[in-house]
């Protein structure tokens, strides 16, 4: 489909497989009738009804929980948190019944799930609503956890996740959904743990997701008029990480840039620098340069706000600092 | 000096109005029933013995005095086919849903037969098998979990059309969880949806340490029910007759689409709150206030008089039972560990 934009192509994921799958239904606020608070549901209610497109009350930790019971007795729920936020208050059941409920019961139960909705920092929506829950997740054992950043991997991400017959939480960004892209008119799937080689490049490896990507590409075109030549690497699967593509770019560029969104603290970027010192110290020529948000909560005022995040300048010193510091 | 409040009212609240007719049963049901308690009654007791001897580990918590209501539910529903959701307090509920008394035990030794393959422990019980959803060690997070499952057979009726599912689901959990929000959000959800559940309060008035009353605003908890619009029935946990004619009822109008019932059993546990808890603050005059009403000793004592079974049909049920508990025991030691090699199976659906 020509020129679809990010929520519609959830919405087209959600569509295909709800269509396919008479198991595949969605709860949460709002998203029935109202159509979810980005439109990602939007009029789904029309086409297949008030109990597949389950409008709950807002009590998110019993929702989820439900969800939970759902699945492990044959149906394959996707949540929708109105704001990732939120879904603080289901912690209790995301942590241990999601994740740890199929070990705890020695394979007994599956749980295939799928918790998605907007997180990340948008324009000036304060502390509560720009959230990055992705790192608060991570160490649960048993999830998965994809973000999406593109309408493309948008669709083949989710559709991907509702198949899957594990817990996968599903991060979009508030700033993204109305990104346009082609999409192609016949149905695609997307791998839950492959990274994306955005750019190719031969100077330095650079780890985003997310928003980030965009920033990361934003540099990009500044990097590449004075000549240098970064390898932009979307992550999109959170857990696991792809360090099969993340090894094979570094043992190309020798270096590596870290890119996110989510604090420096216990971050994402933090896990995988530890992870590339496990496992890819003797390829390194330079040590790993982190950016990361700051380790505040994000303030609401719009400076603040933008000093709070990484912005592509930043990218493009990094990437400069790091290849320059080799010559 | 102020004097320390030893038996507080609410605690002597046991005897509610007993439903107005109770169901009657055949010799049959009674001794399944009877043959129920027991195991469950001999199965803790063993475990105890099994704690003390160092075969079991961690939390253990027993649910001697309580066993009318497992039994009395439970026995009410479709074995293998009707969902049941427990607590931490969770032996005798698996073992009412059917799950063997062997895989319980083994389970607890923390064996690779155990119907959580070692993984679970005591308050992880698990079998797909028999519908036992779990075992949650957490307070309260099992009530949304068994509300999904009732979800689940409303949808399978409603938007698949499937009309074979009409399973009814019974979540259980004590006093002190009905003071958290996932009691009261499921009760709206339930309701609202009219799911087919029951919420099976096991009141045994103290949380740990915390009596009731103390934590409690309106101790009442089946009075709960109406603010969200469903039944909500008082009844003697300590009398398996009343709970189950209270649960016959509850069952039938979930599986008739009519929705949710809240019952809340006025029952005791016999003894400390787990095998780690000395259990310091119970008068003893409460707890003979207690003793004295063991709904075991009621039960064969209703069947005798109803002439539903005699002394000697009883005896024989608790010798197989105690042979069966036994037989649990050995296959439990006998049982191998979990394959080291496979530390990291059952995290994902592929393993
Ligand atoms: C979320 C949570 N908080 C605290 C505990 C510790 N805890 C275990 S049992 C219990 C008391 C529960 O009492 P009640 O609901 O009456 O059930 P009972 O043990 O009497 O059967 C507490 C506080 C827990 N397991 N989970
Ligand atoms: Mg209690």
């Amino acid at each position: 489909m020509a020129d679809t934009l990010l929520f519609n192509a959830l919405r087209e994921a959600i569509d295909e497989e709800m269509s396919k799958d008479p198991t595949v239904m969605v709860m949460g606020e709002d998203v029935g009738h109202y159509g979810g608070s980005y439109k990602v549901t939007k009029d789904l209610y029309k086409k297949y009804g008030d109990l597949r497109l389950l409008d709950t009350p807002i009590a998110e930790n019993s929702f989820t929980g439900m969800a939970i019971g759902a699945a492990m007795t044959g149906l394959r729920p996707i949540i929708e948190g109105m704001n990732m936020g939120f879904l603080l208050l289901a912690f209790n059941q995301i942590a241990n019944n999601a994740g740890m409920l199929r070990y705890t019961s020695g394979g007994n139960f599956k749980i295939p799930l799928v918790i998605r909705g907007p997180g990340g920092v948008g324009r000036q929506l304060g502390a509560e609503h720009s959230q990055r829950l992705e790192a608060y997740f991570q160490a649960v054992p048993g999830l998965k956890i994809v973000a999406c950043s593109t309408p493309y991997n948008a669709k083949g991400l989710l559709k991907s996740a509702i198949r899957d017959n594990n817990p996968v939480l599903f991060f979009e960004h508030v700033l993204l959904y109305n990104l346009k892209e082609d999409l192609p008119d016949e149905e695609y799937y997307l791998p839950l743990d492959k990274a994306e080689i955005v750019r190719s490049g031969t100077d330095v490896t650079v780890l985003t997701y997310s928003r980030m990507r965009h920033h990361a590409m934003q540099a990009v075109k500044t990097l590449e008029k004075e000549g240098y030549d970064p390898e932009i690497i979307d992550l999109l699967s959170l857990k696991p990480i792809d360090f099969e593509t993340i090894g094979a770019s570094i043992r190309k560029t020798h270096r590596v840039v870290v890119v996110e969104e989510c604090m420096r603290t216990g971050g994402i970027g933090a896990e995988i620098v530890a992870s590339i010192s496990d496992r890819f110290f003797d390829e390194l020529d330079a040590p790993v340069i982190r950016l990361s948000s700051q380790d505040i909560p994000t303030p609401y005022n719009g400076a603040l706000e933008s000093l709070t995040i990484v912005q592509p300048q930043q990218i493009v010193e990094a990437v400069k600092k790091i290849v320059d510091k080799q010559l | 000096m102020s004097e320390v409040k030893t038996t507080p009212m609410v605690q002597e609240r046991m005897i509610p109005s007993s439903p107005s007719a109770i169901v009657t049963i055949t010799k049959q049901e009674g001794m399944v029933l009877y043959e129920d308690m027991i195991l469950g009654r001999f199965f803790e007791d063993k475990c105890a013995e099994m704690y003390y001897r160092g075969k079991m580990f961690g939390f253990v918590h027993l649910y001697n005095g309580q066993e009318a209501i497992s039994s009395g539910v439970i026995k009410a529903m479709r074995p293998g086919e009707d969902y049941v959701c427990s607590t931490y307090r969770d032996h005798v509920h698996a073992l009412s849903a059917g799950v063997p008394a062997r895989n319980v035990m083994a389970e607890l030794f923390g064996k690779a037969t155990g119907c959580s393959k070692g993984r679970g422990g005591s308050m992880h019980l698990f079998s797909a098998e028999h519908r036992l959803l779990g075992g949650f060690a957490f307070i309260g997070e099992g009530i949304p979990v068994a509300t999904g499952a009732a979800f689940q057979s409303k949808y399978r009726r409603e938007v698949m059309g499937d009309e074979s599912a009409d399973q009814v689901t019974a979540a259980f959990f004590g006093d002190g969880t009905t003071n958290n929000g996932q009691f009261f959000e499921c009760l709206n959800m339930a309701a609202l949806w009219k799911l087919p559940i029951l919420f099976v309060v096991e009141n045994n008035k103290w949380a740990i340490g915390m009596a009731h009353d103390r934590s409690t605003a309106q101790p009442e908890i089946y009075k709960k029910a109406s603010v969200f619009g469903l039944p909500g029935v008082e009844v003697d946990g300590m009398d398996i007759m009343a709970v189950h004619t209270v649960a016959q009822a509850a069952v039938a109008r979930a599986r008739a689409g009519e929705g949710p019932t809240l019952i809340e059993c006025l029952t005791y546990r016999f003894r400390g709150h787990s095998l780690a808890d000395p259990d310091e603050l119970r008068s003893k005059a409460e707890k003979e206030l207690w003793f004295a009403r063991d709904p075991i000793k009621k039960f064969s004592a209703y069947l005798i008089e109803q002439n539903l079974a005699t002394l000697e049909d009883l005896k024989a049920i608790e010798k197989k039972i105690q042979a069966q508990v036994d037989q649990a025991v050995e296959f439990a030691l006998e049982s191998p560990e979990p394959d080291p090699a496979e530390l990291y199976r059952y995290i994902f659906a592929e393993d």
